[in-house]
């Protein structure tokens, strides 16, 4: 299974990369391994405030649907439109082509309580069926 | 027991598998104290002769369909249908079988649902329509549900009073509970029409959809593309709803009109009038409100091989997915009713559509037009009317049906029935089977009063 | 490879013919309908000119023999019943009795409007009303409408019962419900659709509910609890009077989802548990048929409590035994569907209660748990249940010990298309991962349970031995495995989108 290091990761299988006051956001190799073809995605239009831990966004696969939780709070300031006409990125390149979006976050600290790659590595095989 | 194949041998030896001594043993998982621990207070098993038997005498009892000639349309329109419907709905193939989840075994009703979509989106003149609904009244309180999803800070939900009553009855029901009431706009009293300016009155910021039957339930056809209008002037969705399928093929189509969501009733269309029961609830829309249409829908694929296939599709919309999020609770919908209309469709094709059609339509005429002239009778309203149309009786209408049903007629509706108001008023329906004589009849009971 | 079962198992290359979708047998001119003589001819449609449709309705000119043609290739891409054991958990898919098929086409109903004078219809209101009582005994409650259209449209009729019963008790704010984790999502949905919220509740270790567990949950925000019993594990929930009594005492009310009361007719009735609502599928228990995905009915039984409040009209009958609608009731919900309900249904449902009888009835359901168990045991030595409780009607297995082969349910339930049957629900209920949910029902013989546990432990040797047979299955079905995903993707969902993207 696939957890680049240099990424922040969530409960809820949103990956984060951090680059100055943004994060890019994204969901990890097992959610999307989890959910099946990927069929539909819908995320907020930039300029959205959104909360951390609170649902940014909906992915969808051919059996199952699954809300999308902000991994920290603060603005969209940009969105991957392409997503939406081939949400098939979300299975083949969960960490690269198949970013959602990003965020100019409000406070630096809520960082702090996202998992490392170890730390995730260590909760997905915890939480295995 | 017919039904059971089981033989007493075959239950010990299955017994024994089981580890149980004896069947009730099985229910050891029922605590004693709630074991019913008598016998059923039923009426005794019957052969399949008794069966029949019994079931004849009521059915012989229920007059209105064993041998009345009727009058009365009021939402259910009786049409012919064609033996080929009957006895293609008898393959147990079809009528056997299960909801099509694995679509590998279910080709054969994936198919059919993907060929009644096409041809009740066209019939309704919108892009996309579902698998079914139960009937139109459930549809109704559907379409209203969904402009209200598809609206998401619009709440409220006006609807012409020209609708169905019961399917107005229905809307409250659904709407109570969330907390919702429709806003109900009278018809206009001299047209039967529902009143742009009161509708537009009672559109407000919050106003999901408008609502409106056409042709509504005293016959008139509305001005559909003019109440579209006023409900997009005011950011509102216009839904359109048909009771009488058979008017699809002859009037302008609703998605033609304006109509963002068209629902009604396919019962009439090679389904039995059945005392209402089952029906086929029709649902078409727009591609852009794919994701919030309830119900099931299938769509087209290929197989591993590239064969072509269908498969129910976007089925993260429905409640065995989405649960409590979903955009409807439905799951059985009206499968073998929805097929009975699709081959009806078929042999009818686009011909025998329009006929039959303009054959309700020539029959409706040509009854108005002799009981325009009937001293004391009168056609209501002023307004075009499709194959039902409401005319004043001399004496309340309830006397009129009550001296038709000791002659064999069920002669209309009694309006008065909803409205105490219209107690002189009487609905009345032709389709294609109405005859010369049957027609006879009835204006000689009219010339009584 | 030899991709053919064994040749004791029905499963085998059918008489299969292609067929378009039915707008590409369309040639214009034809028809399929013959009208005859119009008494009317030549009646102009006065007033209609402004509101004619320009454009011809999409549909196919297609002659009567190729129609049924058509129709008749595309039933036999189709498993039924008449075809095999469908032994589909949850679903109850019973035999359908032919002679049901006969009486309800009887011109009476067949014929009948719903709005026609009560006078003229008095048989089939004397039928809805003995209907009403049989299921009323059958279940133990005080009253039965006959008026949603399926199980999930009984549920929501049931809780707005529920709602208005709350309210009329100043209880307005009750507006949670609580679902254990095993229920159909209908029940989650059906909340929703009446305002309420759904919380889910846990089952206890044992597969069932324990009334410890409701105790914690019920407080003053609770309107009810859903329950299912026997649940979708199988299981009867054994603590259901005192999770009643418990719910009751707090000021809720308690649902029954009766989707599984083919394991209790004449053994115990729900509304001897303290039960308020209850919803019947006429076509699960009472052997209408399912009509591939439809019609339903869905009944509601209540409880003393809930009798105002149920739809109207009520079909009542008078001092001289004639029986008439009423529609004077001030506390009732209101109409939860146009007309009187799912009639033709009805007449079956009917049928299927007078020809058993109470002893019949009350064997079918002795034989239904007598079959699951059966099952049950011929399918533990290979297969891992997934809940050890007795079970009712249906047992739950899952894939578990196919781990090392790689095949998962879905690979299992495409096989068993090639031994020529049909798959049990699977990956249901949630709370029992890679489930295989089997319900026989009693119209199954031993012989055809034999056949099917043998099918089933033979697939999962080959699970073992070439699990690729397993992983491309179905191979002898009218279609492979579809793909899903471009469906989803690029919808195309009627003809007219099919043609537009070619």
């Amino acid at each position: 299974m696939s957890i680049p290091a240099e990424l922040k990761y969530t409960k809820d299988h949103e990956w984060a990369r951090v680059s100055g006051d943004t994060i890019t956001v994204g969901i990890t190799f097992h959610a999307q391994d989890q959910l099946g073809d990927v069929v539909f995605v819908e995320l907020p239009k930039a300029g959205t405030v959104v909360r951390k831990g609170a649902t940014f966004g909906v992915v969808e696969s051919t059996k199952a649907v699954s809300d999308l939780y902000a991994p920290v709070s603060g603005k969209v300031i940009e969105v991957n439109e392409a997503l939406a006409d081939a949400p098939e990125q979300i299975n083949k390149d969960p960490y690269g082509a198949a970013w959602m979006i990003k965020v100019e976050f409000s406070d630096a600290g809520e960082l702090s309580s996202l998992m490392d790659a170890a730390a995730y590595q260590e909760y997905v095989s915890s939480s295995a069926p | 027991m017919r039904y059971i194949p089981h033989t007493e041998a075959d239950i010990r030896e299955m017994l024994r598998a089981a580890g149980a001594d004896q069947v009730e043993r099985l229910f050891d998982g029922i605590p004693k104290d709630l074991q019913l621990g008598r016998a059923l207070n039923l009426p005794p098993a019957m052969g399949e002769e008794e069966i029949r038997a019994e079931l004849s005498r009521l059915g012989a009892a229920t007059d209105a369909g064993a041998g009345m000639i009727s009058f009365l349309g009021a939402g259910l329109y009786r049409h012919y249908v064609p033996s080929a419907v009957s006895q293609l709905l008898l393959r147990g193939e079809f009528f056997t079988a299960y909801t099509p989840y694995q679509p590998e075994v279910a080709q054969g009703t994936l198919q059919v649902i993907f060929e009644y979509q096409s041809m009740i989106a066209g019939l309704l003149g919108l892009e996309i329509a579902n698998a079914s609904l139960y009937d139109g009244s459930t549809a109704m309180a559907e379409a209203a549900l969904m402009a209200r999803r598809v609206k998401k800070d619009r709440p409220e939900i006006v609807v012409s009073g020209g609708a169905h009553p019961q399917y107005l009855e229905v809307l409250d029901t659904f709407l109570a509970g969330m907390d919702e009431r429709a806003v109900v706009v009278p018809v206009d009293s001299q047209s039967g029409l529902t009143s742009l300016e009161a509708v537009r009155k009672a559109i407000s910021g919050k106003t999901a959809a408008v609502i409106v039957q056409s042709p509504n339930f005293l016959g008139c056809i509305e001005d559909v593309k003019g109440l579209a209008a006023a409900a997009r002037d005011a950011g509102a969705l216009l839904i359109q709803v048909v009771t009488e399928p058979l008017s699809l093929p002859l009037l302008k189509s609703p998605g033609s009109l304006g109509a963002d969501i068209a629902v009604g009733e396919a019962g009439g269309m090679g389904i039995p009038i059945q005392l209402g029961g089952p029906l086929c609830g029709m649902f078409a829309t727009r591609m852009e409100f794919l994701r919030q249409i309830p119900g099931r829908l299938v769509g087209r694929t290929a197989d591993v091989d590239g064969e072509p296939g269908f498969v129910i599709t976007l089925a993260t919309r429905e409640q065995h997915i989405r649960r409590e999020k979903a955009t409807s609770n439905i799951c059985t919908n009206s499968g073998l009713m929805m097929l009975a209309a699709t081959i009806y469709m078929t042999l009818m094709g686009p011909a025998g559509m329009r006929e039959t059609a303009r054959r309700c339509a020539a029959r409706a005429r040509a009854l108005s037009g002799e009981i325009g002239r009937l001293k004391g009778w009168a056609l209501r309203y002023p307004t075009p009317f499709f194959d039902e149309f409401t005319v004043k009786t001399p004496v309340p209408a309830r006397e009129i049906i009550a001296a038709g049903a000791a002659q064999g007629l069920v002669a209309g509706l009694d309006l008065g029935r909803f409205d105490p108001a219209r107690e002189n008023e009487l609905l009345l329906y032709t389709s294609e089977l109405t005859t010369r004589a049957g027609m006879d009849r009835l204006l000689s009971l009219f010339r009584q009063f | 490879m030899d991709i053919t079962p064994p040749k004791k198992f029905p499963g085998r290359r059918g008489l299969v013919m292609r067929e378009p979708v039915i707008f590409e047998r369309s040639t214009p001119g034809r028809q399929g309908f013959s009208l005859g003589r119009d008494e009317f001819d030549g009646v102009p449609l006065n007033g209609l000119d402004s509101h004619l449709r320009e454009d011809a309705p999409v549909l196919p000119e297609v002659s009567e023999p190729e129609a049924i043609r058509h129709f008749l290739r595309l039933s036999q891409w189709n498993y039924s019943i008449d075809t095999g054991i469908y032994p589909l958990g949850s679903c109850t898919m019973k035999f359908n009795p032919r002679i049901n098929e006969e009486v309800a086409r009887l011109p009476g109903w067949f014929f009948s409007h719903p709005l026609a004078p009560p006078e003229v219809m008095q048989g089939a209101l004397e039928l809805m009303w003995n209907l009403e009582r049989y299921l009323a005994e059958i279940s133990g409650f005080e009253a039965v409408t006959l008026q949603p259209a399926a199980g999930a449209h009984g549920e929501l009729t049931a809780l707005m019962m529920i709602r208005a019963c709350l309210r009329e008790r100043g209880q307005g704010q009750r507006k949670r419900v609580l679902i254990p984790d095993s229920a159909h999502g209908t029940n989650p949905a059906s909340c929703t659709l009446n305002g309420y919220e759904a919380v889910e509740l846990k089952t206890g270790p044992e597969g069932y509910v324990t009334a410890a567990a409701v105790a914690a949950a019920m407080d003053d925000t609770i309107a009810a609890i859903m329950m299912t019993n026997p649940n979708t594990l199988g299981v009867f929930e054994r603590e259901i009077a005192e999770i009643s009594r418990i719910v009751h005492e707090r000021g809720g009310l308690v649902y029954c989802d009766g989707a599984n009361m083919n394991s209790l007719m004449g053994m115990a009735r729900p509304g001897d548990m303290g039960v308020d609502a209850m919803h019947f599928n006429l076509h699960k228990t009472f052997s209408t048929p399912h009509g591939g995905g439809g019609p339903g009915s869905g009944p509601v039984g209540v409880s003393h409590t809930l009798v105002p409040y149920l739809p109207g009209p009520r079909i009542e009958k008078d001092s001289s035994g004639r029986f008439l609608l009423n529609t004077d009731l001030p506390r009732s919900i209101g109409r939860v569907k146009a007309f009187l309900g799912q009639f033709g249904m009805f007449v079956r449902a009917y049928a299927y209660i007078r020809e058993l009888g109470p002893d019949g009835l009350k064997l079918a359901t002795q034989m239904a748990v007598l079959n699951a168990n059966y099952v049950r045991a011929k399918l533990r030595p290979v297969w891992n249940l997934a809940w050890e409780a007795p079970s009712m009607h249906e047992a739950v297995f899952n894939d578990t010990h196919l781990k090392p082969t790689g095949c998962t349910t879905m690979d299992v339930a495409k096989r068993l298309i090639d031994y020529g049957f049909h798959p049990p629900t699977v990956y249901f209920p949630l709370i029992a991962p890679g489930a295989l949910m089997i319900e026989p029902t009693e119209t199954e013989s031993k012989e055809t349970l034999d056949l099917f546990v043998d099918a089933m432990n033979s697939i999962s040797k080959e699970a073992f031995e070439s699990p690729q047979l397993l992983k491309n299955a179905p191979h002898q079905s009218p279609v492979r495995r579809l793909d899903e995903a471009r469906a989803a993707r690029n919808p195309i969902l009627t003809w007219q989108m099919e043609k537009a993207a070619r």
